[in-house]
């Protein structure tokens, strides 16, 4: 009976109707803003989903566009494996979301899309989340004996590990990274609360020594 | 007689084949591992990420405005188009609407870009090929281009110029007439870069039928901008999902047939000339007006105003030191670089950095195909098809 309807899908609007019609077992969650329509699907749910996308003739979202992950730090589960489909035919483009556990893994879509080979490697690598019945999961971007995921919330920005030249070995080699200076993560939010912290402290502290505030003051600022 | 045995057996040997990362035609940091057999490539596995700086971990530590010159250093010889995207994302999340002379100057800039990026892609392209004299024709031309980089923005490459809310500052007196002057005549260059080219024989023979890519596969393989127009889909996201005022200037999309080299060549030549009827057309309707967007929240005020001004001088203050608040959700945009489709996906959880930033590099899905692209071909050929590609680590590392 919907079918006629959907026969000529123009808009976004007319594809999520479509959409929560037909997939609503799939779908977990489906919103339409920015004009951008994303759907949230369970990751057993995503292969059968990615197909539909890719051959219903309503939708033929086969450009695999992009793949990338998102940290979500303390939200349960913690991350979404995030997929960008364009459909050149109806010239639309989706979003889909699927939300993995740290340790959890997602299906694949080698089989559905050559373009997610490369993808899924470098979110694995940049994330740790792996991609099963991937043909070659190896790290992509980072280098051969790289430890850790680099794109997690949790990794800091500088690094763990430094290269450098070793004189007696003759070669690079890696050691545990150390900073000259301390990496101080400026947050400007209020430019003034930084002072008014410190007049708090002051005022809390009895006897306060301006000296030795100043003197604090140059061994932060190194 | 046991001698010549042995011989025969090690020349059908397979072997693989280190190519890289120190080679003048893998277009800076590419190791490929070969698996050849004899002269005939098996199978091609680029080991990528030796230009890999972290700069999407680096943009989560960043104001909105920090971010954008790190998209200059994604495809290094085609920034303004990676700014641009990166502008239209945070401003897409921002709500906010651009002046129209500002969206002029973007466009006008896309272009030369465009033209910039070309001619780099194709005097490196014919010199891995072999023709030296290309390299230094565009190399000439390109330089005029990033003088007028220079005199907009003060830098002759990564030039930092769009920003989220119009561009920096406007254009200086006297510029429009020298880029009207650069580019009256530039078709007739681009017809006399085709002379050396189009119909030079080792150039046909060195790219007709190399690299073929058919129009299902390239969509397959997520391949975008010239490498799926030369596949002979006329997509270009200019004219499909329009941005700025590409919907008001008249351009056409040329498609190829073949989905060869050649055909790619053939494309980005005409690409050029579309170009330069764009950056005419621009340099024509061009308003007068603002160039940035008057809500300084998201813009700074003028410096004038700033030393006079209580509100001017807070809004300055603000800008540069804490940055804009970006209401919370997340984007996806694209552009029509020139290499194929840029993107941005952008995730704000309110505040003045974004939370997550991935950039959707056309080269890296490009790169991914090079594997089919490259098998049952000769070894020289991976570098015609490195060049059709037209590869910049910069954004395939990130």
């Amino acid at each position: 009976m919907h079918i006629e309807k959907y026969l000529n899908i123009k808009t976004l609007e007319q594809l999520k109707e479509l959409l929560e019609t037909k997939k609503a077992a799939a779908i977990k969650h489906i919103e339409l803003v920015h004009n951008e329509l994303t759907v949230t699907v369970s990751s057993s749910d995503l292969i059968d989903f990615v197909l539909f996308l890719r051959d219903e003739r309503d939708c033929l979202f086969r450009q695999l566009i992009d793949i990338t992950a998102v940290d979500h730090m303390d939200r349960e589960p913690r991350f979404d494996v995030v997929y960008h489909f364009l459909s050149l035919k109806k010239n639309m483009r989706i979003r889909v979301k699927v939300p993995v556990a740290d340790g959890d893994s997602v299906p694949s879509l080698c089989e559905v899309s050559a373009a997610a080979n490369w993808y899924e490697r470098e979110t694995y690598d940049m994330f740790g989340i792996l991609f099963e019945n991937h043909p070659d999961l190896r790290r992509l971007l980072t280098d051969y004996d790289f430890e850790g995921f680099p794109l997690r919330k949790d990794f800091p920005t500088y690094g763990k590990v430094e290269m450098f030249y070793s004189q007696e070995r003759k070669r690079c080699e890696y050691r545990p990274v150390k900073l000259t200076k301390d990496f101080r993560e400026f947050d400007k939010t209020s430019p003034w609360r930084a002072m008014t912290d410190n007049r708090h402290l002051a005022e809390e502290d009895s006897v306060f020594d301006i000296d030795e505030f100043a003197k604090e003051g140059d061994t932060a600022n190194g | 007689m046991a001698d010549t045995q042995q011989k025969e057996v090690h020349v059908n040997e397979d072997f693989s084949l280190n190519f890289g990362p120190q080679h003048p035609a893998a277009h800076g940091v590419l190791r490929l591992v070969l698996d050849m057999d004899g002269e005939v490539i098996k199978r091609a596995d680029p080991h990528i990420g030796l230009l890999h700086r972290g700069t999407e971990k680096l943009i989560e530590n960043k104001t909105y405005v920090q971010a954008l010159p790190y998209f200059d250093r994604f495809d290094y010889v085609s920034m303004m188009c990676q700014e641009h995207v990166w502008c239209l994302a945070t401003e897409k999340l921002l709500g906010i609407e651009i002046p129209r002379r500002a969206s002029y100057i973007r466009v006008l800039y896309s272009e030369l870009t465009r033209i910039m990026n070309h001619l780099l892609w194709l005097g490196t392209h014919a010199l891995d090929v072999g023709a030296m004299s290309m390299f230094l024709y565009c190399f000439k031309d390109r330089e005029t281009i990033m003088d007028f980089y220079e005199e907009v923005s003060g830098a002759r490459m990564h030039a930092n110029y769009f920003r989220p809310g119009g561009v920096s500052k406007d254009l200086p007196k006297g510029l429009k007439t020298k880029i009207a002057e650069f580019i009256k005549d530039y078709d007739d260059k681009i017809d006399e870069f085709e002379t050396i080219l189009t119909n030079n024989p080792i150039w046909k023979q060195r790219t007709v039928d190399i690299g073929v890519v058919s129009a299902e596969e390239a969509i397959d393989m997520g391949f975008s901008g010239p490498m799926i127009r030369g596949s002979g889909l006329a997509w270009d996201l200019r004219k499909a999902q329009p941005y700025e005022v590409y919907d008001e200037l008249e351009f056409d999309i040329p498609v190829g047939k073949n989905g060869d080299s050649y055909d790619r060549y053939l494309v980005r030549m005409e690409e050029m000339r579309q170009s330069v009827r764009l950056v005419k057309q621009c340099l024509e309707k061009m308003p007068k007006g603002a160039v940035k967007t008057q809500n300084f929240k998201v813009s700074p005020p003028k410096r004038d105003e700033m030393k006079s001004s209580m509100e001017s001088m807070i809004h300055h203050f603000k800008y540069f030191t804490e940055g804009f608040h970006v209401p919370e959700g997340e984007v996806y945009v694209a552009v029509e670089a020139p290499k194929g489709e840029t993107g941005v996906y952008l995730v704000s959880k309110g505040g003045p950095k974004p939370y997550r930033a991935k950039v959707r590099a056309p080269g890296f899905a490009h790169l991914q195909g090079l594997d089919k692209m490259s098998r049952g071909h000769m070894l020289a050929d991976v570098v015609t098809i490195i060049g059709t590609q037209d590869i910049v680590f910069g954004e395939i590392d990130r």
